[in-house]
């Protein structure tokens, strides 16, 4: 089990509910796609499954521990164990690719270490191959400050590739990439989660994206999770209902063809 | 409110006070550049320059430290809200009150009561530097960190990096100048401030001062204040090349 969350609820401090009595678990490996209109509670589910916020009900078990019944030094192994891709990468903008992508590593790396690779990058080999996976190799010893959000989200992706952790949350992973680039960095992730049997979870606003490349699909609004299906199991009637009365549901939606047999595109999953 | 002040700016143009003044002022010009003042007001910048940089660098240590501790852009616990938020609270708290109460007394204080412990000269003036900028330091260091964005450092903690290590990857890349200006200006400041406490006797440039004043040297007291603002463009100086190092 990689992870399981029982009868989930979170109350921000505002007052606002942003999960409602959410349960859903994952064995180890799994690739499980989260989709829903904005507001819907994907990212707090992902911050709830990343021990990074402590929710108001109900239980959380995560990578076989319970992160907020651990003290402080078990949490923090625990949390070393998991790797995120946020939205807008939270990288400092004057450090350099190379440290950016090594910073993965800074929960299994002692401080020593940590400090000494902010001069010497100690492992560069490590950098560059995560970053050639996602196109990015050449832009090594540049500063993120002179990247593009796009090239700044990919090397987000590139430092949870290369902290390689047992579950890999990614939250809107390639808002910020075009439709090609976004394909194949979804990919990168996909490959990743096969490679070292890392259980995936990754919000997506893209439901073609979704379709194409996670098994399962879990469809949510207003803090509820409204399906948990195989991807081929989800028919455009579903989404139809998932995103009603959301604006750009148009712009969002693939088309029926897809919706109905996704799994096809998938060009490795026979 | 002015009587009680003693404010009685009239009293300036009493013709005996404008007198003695206007020759006090006249004096000025020329500085005084005799070899024997000039001896004299070297050992006394080297002095002061001495008292406001060990002051200073001790006062860093003292800082730096207490600001890393008190900063709430490092907070572990606050993450979730996780275990020992209770204790890490007490402590940024008792470090913050330490803050407080280390520069809430100033310099000069504690220069008058190290000069009657360790008698006249300039150790005591980087004593009292030492506290009170200390306090200066760890407060604004701990505050300069925080406006910064702390995302980058929320993250790696989040990713279950260490305080330290989230601190060097996370929030100085961004913070670094700042800190740098920062402290460089309290050095500065500090030069000042040595200059103040040499008037109770902690040596330096301010000893010099107060007896050319008392002497009404108007020569000798222009070349200190030329000196003076010598070390403020010098702290300049050294500020703008500390900024373009860390850009």
């Amino acid at each position: 089990m990689s992870f399981h969350l029982d009868a989930i609820g979170v109350v921000h401090p505002n007052g606002h509910r942003a999960l409602n009595s959410v349960t859903l678990a994952a064995r180890d490996g799994e690739r499980i796609a989260v989709i829903g209109p904005s507001g819907a509670g994907k990212t707090t589910l992902l911050r709830v499954l990343g021990a990074a916020l402590r929710p108001t009900e109900g239980s959380v078990e995560v990578l076989g521990e319970k992160p907020w019944h651990l003290p402080a030094g078990a949490l923090k192994k625990l949390r070393a164990r998991i790797g995120t891709v946020h939205q807008s990468p939270p990288i400092a903008p004057r450090l350099r690719v190379v440290t950016a992508v090594l910073a993965g590593r800074l929960g299994q790396w002692s401080t020593l270490r940590a400090l000494g690779s902010l001069f010497h990058p100690s492992d560069i080999a490590g950098a560059h191959e995560a970053l050639a996976r996602l196109g990015m190799e050449d832009r090594l010893f540049d500063r993120c400050d002179r990247l593009s959000g796009g090239q700044l989200q990919r090397v987000g992706i590139a430092r949870v590739l290369y902290q390689r952790p047992a579950l890999l949350l990614a939250d809107e992973p390639v808002s910020a990439l075009d439709p090609t680039l976004s394909d194949a960095a979804a990919g990168r992730l996909v490959e990743q989660s096969e490679a070292t049997g890392s259980t995936l979870v990754a919000s997506l606003h893209a439901v073609d994206l979704a379709l194409r490349w996670f098994p399962r699909i879990v469809g949510m609004r207003n803090g509820q999770v409204v399906f948990d299906l195989p991807a081929a199991h989800v028919t455009a009637a579903m989404l139809d209902a998932l995103y009603a009365s959301e604006g750009g549901i148009a712009a969002q939606h693939p088309p029926p063809g897809a919706a109905m047999e996704p799994a096809f595109q998938r060009p490795d999953c026979p | 409110m002015l009587a009680l002040s003693e404010f009685r700016p009239w009293a300036l143009f009493d013709g005996g006070n404008l007198a003695v003044i206007g020759g006090f002022l006249a004096g000025f010009f020329p500085p005084d550049g005799s070899p024997a003042f000039m001896a004299l007001l070297f050992k006394a910048t080297l002095e002061t320059l001495a008292m406001a940089t060990a002051g200073t660098a001790l006062a860093l240590l003292i800082g730096a430290p207490l600001g890393f501790v008190t900063t709430r852009a490092l907070s572990i616990s606050r993450i979730g809200p996780g275990p020992g938020r209770v204790q890490a609270g007490v402590v940024r708290q008792a470090a913050r009150w330490l803050l407080m109460v280390l520069r809430a007394i100033p310099e000069i204080v504690w220069a008058l009561l190290f000069v009657r412990a360790l008698g006249l000269g300039p150790a005591s003036g980087v004593l009292a530097l030492a506290i009170t900028y200390g306090g200066m330091l760890g407060k604004v260091y701990a505050e300069i960190l925080e406006s910064t964005d702390t995302r980058p450092a929320r993250a790696l903690l989040e990713g279950g990096s260490g305080r330290f290590a989230a601190l060097c990857y996370g929030l100085l890349p961004n913070t670094a100048q700042e800190l740098a200006s920062y402290t460089v200006y309290r050095w500065e400041c500090a030069v000042r401030a040595s200059v103040v406490m040499g008037f109770v006797g902690a040596g330096g440039l301010g000893q010099l001062m107060d007896q050319s004043m008392k002497m009404l040297n108007g020569g000798e007291a222009s070349s200190i204040l030329l000196v003076f603002l010598a070390l403020v463009l010098l702290a300049d100086l050294l500020s703008n090349a500390l900024r373009r190092l860390l850009a």
